[in-house]
């Protein structure tokens, strides 16, 4: 049998799934936590606590301040030692709760023991409200607040709920192992959105570069009509939404527009399961899976961290920082961001810590552009980079407008295929801040 | 066979004319009037076209100053005093006396000063690595290095310090059009008054963090302890965000601000040495407490 994929560009970089298979474990709680207060797209939070307050493991310490924008809920319990700016995974310095942590005690009515609940009774306005409340966005690493997602816009209906677990990114594994872990909490939370959104289609995709989680999710909705678990030819970026669509149903996303338009609601496995652990156990997002890999790390792990712990506590847990790493980054080699300090927290948009030995990790000089055009036919958008990379370069920001600049998934596969190493994205990158910048500065 | 010739000159001649006689009326029916003083005033421009004025070029610019009826904010920077006033005198009117500006770049974070935390390898551009991070020393605010400024000057008037990492000003260069300013996407270059013998004393920091995390990042950061603005006789330092700022108009050069600071962040320069100032590391500062 032919498997699908998406039809435009992709690339294969090679898979490095080094920590695949290896257990989940629990990171102790650090004595300190810094939880940055806005995780998320959207309306930065409203920070509810201050200095010298004392706080409990899942207690609100930051609320959403619009209908884009989430909940931040402490991770630990301990007391504020404060609030203050700290350079977060986006490389700048943002506003963070400092907290220093005592024994963990958890707020009234979260559901602790590890039993499996599968029955749900809850309607579609009180899942939506359960899964506003804790906070859950999107944890493939866009962080789009979740309950956006689940309220369809008038006169548009989802047919389909598409499970994202296609981690294509390379080495990361933080996914793959809680689909082998967690697949009936997985199934559940399918079933729960599935209510919310009022479908009765869901499609799990998954590379078959994982076997063994597509066997174990055939296994346990063996039996459920509604759930499909649909294998995919390896192939990056199959993991951003607009290529899952394609490869999953052939349906192709309107230019600016989102899943919704051709009636598909896209979710992360993680977040699907977060949105278990909000409905049926009460517990909001204050913890997630984070894998720590790289070529020369030690003991290549997958981590269950509560958010805000220092990246540092996690490198130490998987063997320590090795010699002759050049770059650490946050995320994974294609898409992640390279941190510049060691003392920055896990947020819940970060999916892995990458090490990068020092000889990977400097970029090679930039040559000139030899209209190979490799760029273009790589370009899942259909773009054509080396283009816009000049246009933004000569500032003709209206015709990289044109040329959809926009629509750019910011995956990286044409600055990865460029035999000249041109900082295509880089450029392309700056368009779209610009870009965007001219376009709200028109309405 | 000469008929032949005789007849073509005749009439290739009366075409000539004839088409001469059409061209003339319709030269004088589409005439358009241009005041011979555009050309005059254009003249008298430094022909720079380097856009200091806001016009796209020096015979634009020339146009705005024959329509305007007073010579208001429209002003040659490049020419400076000079040149308008010989502009008034070719359109007669009253010129506008302006102070000359120099641009000064509001940035002391020398390698020494505010050590690289990280190494930047991307596009050597100011502006994406402005977008994408705090940038190669922890602080946000500072200057980044990759020389914007510099490809921005149309008259050689800056340059990088490749030992300080910091572009430098030639004040006898710098004609403050004000290219630098805008392509700094980080907006530490500030036009301010030229004083004489080239004398400044500005607030060489525009970091808005509080002082405690400015200070961590930089040595001779602005940690907004008043003290400037408390020992100023003339009123003319004010401090926002954490951040004291000199208004150039009323500072009068005293310089009492300048021991004052305690981290050295207002620069003097190109003054005669004072004697008997002890440097900033031998008075006991200590690290300023913030509150949250």
């Amino acid at each position: 049998m032919l498997l699908k994929t998406f039809a435009k560009g992709g690339i294969h970089p090679p898979e490095h799934k080094i920590s695949s298979g290896k257990e989940i474990e629990k990171l102790p709680v650090p004595e300190t936590v810094t939880i940055p207060v806005s995780q998320h797209i959207g309306a930065p939070s409203k920070v509810l606590v201050k200095r010298g307050d004392s706080v409990k493991t899942g207690q609100l310490i930051a609320e959403s301040t619009g209908f884009v924008s989430a909940n931040t809920h402490s991770s630990v319990t301990g007391t504020v030692v404060k609030i203050d700016s700290v350079t977060d995974t986006s490389g700048y310095r943002r506003p963070a709760v400092v907290v220093k942590t005592e024994d963990d005690q958890w707020v009234d009515g979260v559901d602790l023991s590890p039993e499996l609940k599968k029955d749900f009774e809850l309607n579609k306005d009180k899942i939506i409200q359960k899964i506003l409340g804790a906070g859950i966005v999107g944890l493939g690493g866009a962080t789009f607040p979740s309950h956006v997602k689940l309220s369809v816009p008038k006169g548009k209906k989802a047919e389909y709920l598409i499970l994202n677990g296609v981690e294509c990114e390379p080495y990361l594994t933080a996914d793959h192992s809680l689909m082998l872990e967690k697949g009936e909490e997985i199934l559940t939370g399918a079933r729960i959105l599935m209510k919310a959104l009022e479908v009765d289609k869901c499609i799990i995709g998954i590379e078959n570069n994982k076997p063994d989680a597509i066997a174990h999710l055939s296994n346990l909705s063996a039996g459920d009509d509604h759930i499909s678990i649909q294998a995919l030819k390896v192939k990056y970026p199959q993991g951003g939404e607009k290529q899952l669509v394609k490869a999953l149903l052939d349906r192709s996303v309107p230019s600016g527009g989102l899943p919704i338009d051709v009636g598909v609601v896209v979710f992360n496995v993680g977040s699907v399961f977060a949105v278990y652990e909000a409905v049926q156990k009460n517990k909001p997002l204050i913890e997630r899976v984070v894998t720590v890999t790289g070529k020369s790390v030690s003991k290549p792990s997958n981590l269950r961290v509560r958010i805000g712990t220092p990246v540092s506590a996690l490198i130490d847990a998987a063997g320590g920082l090795p010699e002759d790493t050049g770059k650490v980054v946050s995320g994974g080699p294609m898409m992640g961001k390279a941190l510049n300090s060691l003392d920055t927290p896990v947020m819940k948009g970060s999916s892995g810590l990458l090490i990068i030995p020092e000889k990977e990790s400097r970029r090679d000089a930039v040559r000139a552009c030899i209209r190979c055009t490799k760029c273009v036919s790589v370009c899942p958008m259909g773009l054509e980079p080396y283009l816009l990379m000049t246009e933004v370069q000569k500032e003709k920001y209206e015709m990289a407008e044109q040329d959809r600049v926009m629509d750019c998934i910011e995956c990286g596969s044409c600055s990865y295929i460029c035999p000249s190493n041109r900082p295509l994205l880089d450029y392309i990158r700056l368009g779209k801040v610009t870009v965007g910048k001219i376009i709200r500065s028109r309405k | 066979m000469s008929n032949v010739i005789i007849y073509t000159i005749i009439s290739l001649s009366s075409l000539g004319i004839l088409a001469a006689v059409v061209l003339y009326f319709i030269a004088r029916k589409f005439y358009v009037y241009e005041d011979p003083r555009i050309d005059q005033v254009e003249e008298a421009l430094p022909a720079a076209n380097c856009g200091g004025c806001g016009f796209a070029g020096c015979r634009n610019f020339a146009e705005a100053l024959v329509k305007s009826e007073e010579f208001g904010d429209l002003y040659c920077p490049v020419g400076g005093n000079d040149v308008m006033s010989s502009v008034a005198g070719i359109l007669g009117r009253d010129s506008v006396e302006k102070d000359p500006l120099v641009a000064v770049v509001r940035c002391n974070g020398t390698p020494t000063h505010r050590p690289k935390t990280n190494v930047y390898d991307g596009a050597q551009s100011c502006t994406i690595a402005s977008n994408l991070y705090t940038g190669e020393s922890g602080c946000p605010f500072g200057c980044l290095g990759y020389g914007e400024c510099v490809d921005a000057c149309d008259f050689d008037a800056i340059h990088m310090n490749a030992e300080t990492g910091l572009p430098e000003v030639v004040d006898d260069k710098c004609t403050a059009c004000g290219a630098c300013v805008t392509a700094c996407p980080r907006n530490i270059i500030e036009l301010r008054k030229k004083n004489k013998k080239d004398r400044k004393i500005y607030v060489s920091c525009i970091n808005e963090e509080k002082g405690a995390v400015a200070r961590k990042n930089c040595d001779v950061a602005c940690i907004g302890c008043n003290k400037c603005v408390k020992v100023c006789p003339y009123d003319a330092i004010t401090l926002n965000n954490n951040l004291a700022y000199i208004d150039a108009e009323k500072c009068k050069l005293c310089r009492k601000c300048v021991p004052e600071c305690p981290t050295d962040a207002i620069l003097e320069i190109n003054f005669p040495l004072k004697k008997n100032r002890p440097p900033a590391q031998e008075k006991g500062v200590k690290e300023p407490v913030t509150d949250n």
